[in-house]
């Protein structure tokens, strides 16, 4: 189990290299001369030759890659155009806000999800696993800004019962502004982990071993809450370990019709201001989010699992 | 016959399939005394399978019971409330499935799925965990204690199959079905199981009912056996008599058919022509005419289950005309 942590974030960090690498090599092909971008029209040339210098832009683009990867090492993601202030901090500083809008939203869902694909698929064909299957599906299908929008309008301005703009102070606060942006993010992976949890839960309830269970005359909640769900929850854990890196692109517009501080709306201002450094520095964040939350995800999988442990 | 501890009185059973009725079980009458072992011989889909899921009601959602009793100890089963079947299903009657690689649950350990299914008693969990090793000592695992923290991928299958008999006999069950325990294994590890199997009934003083087609396993363990063709049962009685002088023809085909049987190197493996009727759309009168050498006008008509002797019977009009001429 150690050996494969070792091995699966190492892998992580090879992926993240790669993704890096990239990214940065996608940004210097970009034309236009960045040292003109971020000091305007009329600057001198001494000052450009100054800030070439400081950006390492005259060094070849291998030593600029280097110079980038040490500086990552060390959590040096670079300096803001504008502000001058450090790239990680102000990244850092967004970066709670998102995370915990996703995982509030996924754990909800997640939870609700994993409970109606169960329910459902211990019912099949009857009544209420139609009624779930037609909630899943039309959940499925509503857009998280839609939902946005819908939950801002009838909970926020109409009834008030939750605040509509803003991620709060203190625990209470935040937890209460979270409620709205983590229905509209998490509705429709409700629907869509439920879809899932079904169709495994009815493939794995089919298997030998659930009938050697029923043999030996266990009960069917505990047929089906563990030993079917064990089994028919290793590619949901998969799935949300991908959706969470999914989410940290889509929460962008939640966090914009909420009006939220975090990583998406962070990315669109600095874009709109061609803020590079501060671009490069949150996806690249993003990115290695992703690239844990996958590994996070493989992990759990070998834990649930012994065969997946054994395999490795 | 007193002393029967499942009788089954002319079960009938069907699957309801959009092509209509699936007659999967006709008229099934047999009985299994306390400390016997009866063998159900018979090809694929001829009934066996559905017939031991009759027992325990762990059946399809579309098998309907059209007629008939399962007694066990005397209560009929089909009848018995959902909880009365639960209480039984491994604590009086356990089953031993048929593929030993898909029997246990693959994300559990052993030990857990062996405490588990003693969720009928009250003993603390490391008593349980005691009564696991040592039960998988008796099936011949070495080393159970340190094995119980395995899973199943960890065991190899003939080690499966044994730990499934061991869990089925945890209970001490009376009755123990075992559906064709031996066929996912090779020869060797086959003799194995059915040693096993003997000595334990001899411990445990169980009735089993032990489904294969193998005939020489059958002859090897069984007391008695039931002949079963496309849901019916053919012929039925001690093995000897079965084995020795069968009295139906498919019997007969069967025997000859064994790669047992065959004394001399043949160049083709004989084989019953034909095919097995369809359940959903059965001819009538004898079920096996169309591959019977020996068809008659006569069998046009079902012919019924009649006494051979005092422990055999079959179902074919040769015996009446036998016993005519």
């Amino acid at each position: 189990m150690v050996k494969y942590t070792i091995k699966r974030f190492g892998l992580a960090a090879l992926i993240l290299l790669v993704a890096v690498t990239t990214m940065f090599l996608m940004i210097r092909a970009v034309p236009g001369d960045p040292v003109s971008i971020m000091l305007g029209p009329r600057a001198t040339p001494e000052l450009k030759a100054i800030l070439t210098a400081q950006m390492a832009l005259d060094q070849p683009i291998w030593r600029q890659l280097l110079i980038y990867l040490g500086g990552l090492l060390r959590g040096d993601l670079g300096v803001d155009v504008f502000s001058q202030r450090s790239v990680s901090d102000i990244v850092f500083q967004q970066l709670p806000y998102t995370l915990e809008l996703i995982l509030v939203s996924i754990g909800w869902s997640a939870m609700l999800g994993i409970a109606m694909g169960a329910y459902a698929a211990a019912h099949p064909n009857t009544m209420i696993d139609r009624v779930t299957a037609a909630i899943s599906v039309s959940f499925i299908a509503a857009p998280a800004f839609v939902v946005a929008l819908l939950t801002l309008l009838v909970f926020a301005v109409k009834l008030q019962w939750f605040p509509a703009i803003g991620a709060g102070e203190g625990f209470a606060d935040r937890m209460s502004h979270l409620v709205l942006p983590s229905i509209a993010i998490g509705l429709s992976w409700v629907g869509y982990i439920a879809r899932l949890v079904r169709a495994s839960m009815l493939e794995v309830m089919g298997e030998s071993h659930i009938r050697t269970a029923r043999a030996f005359g266990l009960s069917e909640p505990r047929i089906v809450g563990i030993y079917a769900l064990r089994i028919a929850i290793l590619p949901v854990v998969t799935v949300i370990g991908v959706g969470m890196g999914f989410l940290l692109s889509s929460a962008v517009f939640t966090e914009i019709v909420f009006a939220r501080p975090g990583l998406g709306k962070l990315v669109i201002d600095s874009i709109t201001t061609r803020n590079y450094p501060v671009v490069m520095g949150s996806v690249l964040v993003s990115t290695a989010l992703f690239v844990i939350s996958t590994a996070l995800a493989d992990l759990i999988n070998a834990i649930l699992d012994p065969r997946a442990r054994a395999d490795l | 016959m007193s002393d029967a501890l499942l009788e089954i009185d002319n079960l009938c059973v069907d699957y309801e399939t959009a092509r209509g009725d699936l007659k999967a079980l006709r008229d099934i009458t047999f009985n299994i005394n306390k400390g016997e072992i009866v063998g159900i011989v018979g090809e694929s889909g001829c009934g066996k399978s559905t017939l031991i899921s009759a027992i325990l009601r762990l059946i399809a959602p579309n098998t309907r019971f059209r007629n008939g009793e399962i007694r066990f100890k005397g209560e009929d089963l089909l009848t018995a409330s959902e909880e009365k079947i639960r209480s039984l299903r491994g604590s009086d009657i356990s089953i031993v499935f048929q593929d030993p690689m898909q029997t246990h649950n693959p994300v559990i350990s052993i030990g857990n799925q062996m405490v588990d299914i003693q969720h009928r008693s009250k003993a603390p969990k490391a008593e349980k965990r005691a009564y696991a090793a040592k039960m998988l000592a008796a099936v011949g695992i070495p080393d159970p204690d340190a094995r119980l923290n395995q899973y199943p991928h960890e065991f190899s299958g003939g080690m499966r199959q044994r730990i499934a008999i061991a869990m089925a006999l945890m209970s001490e069950p009376d009755l123990l079905i075992a559906d064709e325990p031996t066929t996912a294994l090779d020869a060797t590890l086959e003799v194995q199981i059915i040693e096993r199997l003997k000595n334990l009934q001899k411990d445990f003083g169980c009735s089993i009912l032990f489904i294969s087609h193998h005939l020489g396993v059958i002859a090897e363990l069984c007391d008695r056996v039931v002949v079963m063709y496309a849901g019916a049962v053919v012929e039925s009685g001690t093995v000897r008599e079965v084995f020795h002088n069968p009295k139906h023809p498919y019997t007969k085909r069967l025997i000859e058919c064994d790669p047992g049987h065959i004394k001399e190197r043949a160049r083709v493996l004989p084989t019953i022509p034909g095919e097995v009727p369809d359940l959903a759309n059965l001819p009538s009168g004898c079920i096996f005419r169309d591959r019977c050498l020996q068809a008659m006008d006569r069998c046009t008509s079902v012919p019924p289950l009649t006494d051979i002797t005092e422990s055999q019977r079959a179902a074919c009009w040769l015996n009446h005309m036998e016993a005519a001429e």
